[in-house]
């Protein structure tokens, strides 16, 4: 390499540069990316005094919160050939169960403990149905959609369930005093993303659910223990979903059973937007939150721009069904 | 009953002639010259080895496939379809290997599909039945055309594909792409019963089968082709399974002269396993530095039985011992522990995780070795997957390449690479050339014969029997779910092997 000319090492540099950025741009999460920053471009020319501010920037992150720690949650599961409808109610459960912990005496340290524990039990149970009963997670998860919904309402009475809040009000409510620029809970839900995106990448567990997801049958064959992925995958969903419930009782500041119905939705099209592929084996938590974020930008802008809700809902279906397109022409 | 060819021949013109028939693929020749003849009330059995130009020229006939020279007449007509629903219109039918039913839909919703009976646009369903029970007169056959698809046994639903494709035209030709290859012997007596049913009716059948004593049972006539000629073509009378074998294979053939291994401790004992539907009753032993061959047809139950040991099956009875202790019932990471891996027949559906790397195909059964706490070490992957990749010869753009992206024999090199991987002892290998070129194919003969001089034991399932000779130690035979007794591969021939799995 010492002998060689420089126009050559030019070359090579240059040879080596555009293989590492073909890379990049062969990830899955470049394209919400790229639409993401050019949706808030657009925004911020049309709206630049609102889309410009910190408050702005504040409270769009606060509102990805909750999908963000469910999106994490379905990429595993998406990306180990399952999904999970479940997410909506299980988050409504875990507030009115916050709630009841709190308004019984119980401390917020104890209240958290319990809304994550409520939201790791439904995970295993939806894994637990799907690999004892062998029947697809879609029909498992629309049963227990209904089924912890209905739990939710009758935990609670069937009203909405006030309690103090205490400390866990401040997971979402930044500290005007503090220099931080964001609320706890957004600093939680980016490690957790971190969290996530490294069991995928890094660990003998990630390489399981991608491998469950791309071929069971190869899984299999290599000695994977198939429901064991399962079982986990689902359960560390739900307890991510127990997280975002969470976050969102301290927004809510109250349990209510009829909470985030649609959530679910919302999450999955997150997923699919950041590049998951509904036949398993293939997504990213990066393009996940990314997707996400992307709803949430459009949803204020829309809002802020004055654009009709409906048109919102229009438009971010249209982005739904794009965002796939664009993913299966990158990939051909 | 008198020879149908000599009763008929002399005074029928023939109803299908085919004469010179050749067709190309740019410089490949798929069929050279295909000629023969065929008359109204014969079976006539269409036999080659894989590659003969067999499909060709049935392909040709069914109008899938247009020939480039030659010329074929039905009735005295010239016939050159131009597409199956062409070929149907002269009277020429096919009926796949593999039965395509709706298994929601009954007998004769089946059977009538897409040319239903309706009255202002309604279904009439006691129509369909009748015209399905019409149709499966000629077959001799009485199958109730209410029952559901999805509850009939394979030789049913075989019958039902075949009363399906005489409901849909006039047939005068039918072209069946070996019924029986599915079948268990019982249910295949029933197919041929119907078979000769149908020919006695008036129908020219012609039958494509690797079953040499189901051909010498129930054909009247035959045709030969190797290497894309017409071998031999004639009346089946006082043919015997024997000759058979010598035209498809174009000489008698001779063993290889090979120097034997030598033979280390026992390390796997099958004793009488028996799974669900197959294997059903096979036994063998395998010794350190022996390459141990099993030779049969489709349905044999060879993929079973190793799937069976592997712990991917379920094993109704009998035994596996690994070294000196029982282990019979087990799973795949048992296996694997016990130092025991598996090639797949299926590479892309179950040999290989297609989307993802080759790093992470050819480590994922062992991923323990290169991580730690849980934790896989990107460096100690791409250092054991390189290794592969040199040892093998591997063509890819690197560890992280998709291995989707491979050549189908480097394919085939990452699966067995991972046996590699995770340092087998005992080396189940199904099907491990199929479909991939001659150069990899050479590599792995090699590689396999390098294995069992370093104390590896190997099982080679191959349909293939000139490959099983230049490879093994020892052939046994699988057929209908028994392996024969193993011989020498000194005491083969390809000869006797195809002779003992089709007898």
């Amino acid at each position: 390499m010492t002998e060689a000319k420089p126009t050559e090492a030019k070359a090579t540099e240059a040879s080596a540069m555009s293989s590492r950025l073909r890379r990049v741009l062969g990830e899955p999460w470049i394209g919400p990316l790229v639409a993401l920053l050019v949706v808030y471009a657009m925004f911020a020319v049309v709206t630049p005094d609102t889309f410009l501010r910190g408050v702005a920037l504040e409270m769009m992150a606060r509102h990805t919160v909750v999908v963000a720690f469910c999106s994490v949650g379905m990429t595993l599961v998406i990306i180990q050939g399952g999904i999970d409808l479940s997410v909506g109610s299980v988050v409504a459960l875990v507030t009115v169960v916050t709630a009841s912990l709190l308004r019984s005496g119980y401390s917020p340290a104890v209240a958290a403990l319990g809304a994550v524990l409520a939201g790791a039990l439904c995970g295993a149970l939806n894994g637990a149905l799907v690999a004892g009963l062998k029947i697809t997670p879609f029909i498992v998860t629309l049963g227990t959609m209904s089924a912890l919904r209905g739990l939710a309402k009758g935990f609670a009475g069937e009203q909405k369930i006030d309690a103090d809040a205490g400390a866990l009000e401040k997971l979402m409510l930044r500290d005007p005093d503090s220099a931080l620029p964001f609320p706890p809970g957004v600093f939680l839900a980016i490690v957790v993303a971190l969290f996530g995106a490294a069991l995928l990448a890094y660990s003998r567990f990630g390489r399981h659910i991608v491998a469950t997801g791309s071929s069971p049958a190869t899984a299999r064959l290599c000695g994977i223990s198939i429901p064991r992925v399962t079982i986990v995958t689902y359960t560390l969903a739900g307890l991510l979903a127990g997280i975002a419930g969470m976050m969102e009782f301290s927004t809510l500041t109250v349990g209510d059973p009829t909470d985030s119905i649609g959530l679910e939705l919302e999450v999955i099209a997150a997923v699919v937007i950041g590049g998951g592929s509904l036949f398993g084996g293939q997504g990213s938590v990066a393009g996940s939150v990314l997707g996400a974020m992307l709803m949430t930008v459009i949803a204020t802008g829309a809002t802020h721009v004055g654009i009709a809700n409906w048109i919102q809902e229009i438009l971010t279906g249209a982005i739904i069904v794009v965002a796939v397109t664009v993913d299966r022409m990158r990939h051909r | 009953m008198t020879d149908p060819v000599e009763a008929d021949g002399a005074t029928h013109a023939p109803l299908l002639s085919v004469d010179r028939v050749a067709k190309s693929y740019g410089a490949t020749a798929a069929l050279k010259n295909a000629t023969f003849t065929a008359i109204e009330g014969e079976v006539h059995a269409v036999m080659g080895e894989n590659g003969a130009g067999k499909s060709t020229m049935l392909g040709i006939l069914a109008g899938l496939v247009r020939s480039d020279h030659g010329t074929v007449t039905l009735g005295g007509v010239h016939y050159a379809p131009r597409s199956a629903a062409d070929a149907r219109k002269f009277g020429v039918a096919i009926v796949p290997q593999e039965p395509t039913l709706c298994d929601h839909l009954n007998v004769a919703e089946n059977v009538t599909l897409g040319i239903e009976p309706v009255s202002s646009g309604f279904v009439r369903a006691e129509e369909a039945q009748r015209r399905c029970k019409a149709a499966l007169a000629p077959l001799g056959v009485d199958i109730d055309p209410t029952r559901r698809a999805s509850d009939l046994t394979p030789a049913e639903r075989q019958l039902v594909c075949i009363g399906r494709a005489l409901a849909q035209s006039k047939v005068r030709v039918l072209i069946l792409d070996e019924p029986t290859s599915s079948l268990t012997m019982a249910e295949a007596e029933r197919v041929l019963d119907a078979v000769r049913a149908l020919a006695d009716s008036g129908l020219c059948v012609l039958y494509v089968s690797h079953t040499l004593g189901e051909v010498v049972r129930v054909a009247d006539a035959y045709t030969v082709l190797r290497n894309g000629e017409t071998v031999r073509s004639g009346s089946m009378k006082g043919v015997e399974v024997a000759d058979l074998t010598e035209m498809l294979l174009g000489h008698p053939a001779e063993a290889r002269v090979r120097a034997p291994r030598e033979k280390g401790e026992r390390v796997l004992s099958v004793r009488e396993l028996t799974g669900v539907k197959l294997p059903a009753g096979a036994s063998f032993e395998l010794h350190r530095g022996e390459i141990f061959g099993v030779f049969g047809l489709v349905g044999s139950g060879r993929t079973e039985l190793v799937r069976a040991i592997y712990g991917l099956d379920r094993v109704v009875r009998g035994e596996v011992h690994i070294g000196s202790s029982a282990s019979t019932r087990s799973t795949p990471a048992h296996r694997l522990h016990e130092g025991i891996g598996m090639v797949s027949e299926d590479r892309k559906g179950e040999g290989l995780a297609l989307t993802m790397s080759v790093a992470d195909n050819l480590t994922l059964s062992k991923l323990e070795s290169i991580s730690s706490g849980g934790i896989v070490s990107p460096n100690a992957q791409g250092t054991a997957a390189r290794d592969l990749i040199t040892r093998l010869q591997i063509r890819c753009a690197g560890p992280d390449a998709p291995v989707g992206s491979l050549s189908g024999g480097n394919q085939q090199k990452v699966a067995i690479g991972r046996l590699l991987h995770q340092n087998a002892n005992v080396l189940l290998l199904d099907e491990p050339t199929r479909g991939i070129d001659i150069g990899s194919r050479e590599q792995l003969y090699d590689l396999s014969i390098d294995l069992a001089a370093k104390q590896k034991a190997i099982v080679w399932i191959s349909t293939q029997p000139a490959e099983l000779l230049a490879v093994c130690d020892r052939i046994a035979v699988m057929r209908r779910g028994v392996l024969g007794a193993p011989r020498d591969v000194t005491d083969w021939s390809e000869q006797l092997l195809l002779q003992e799995a089709a007898a």
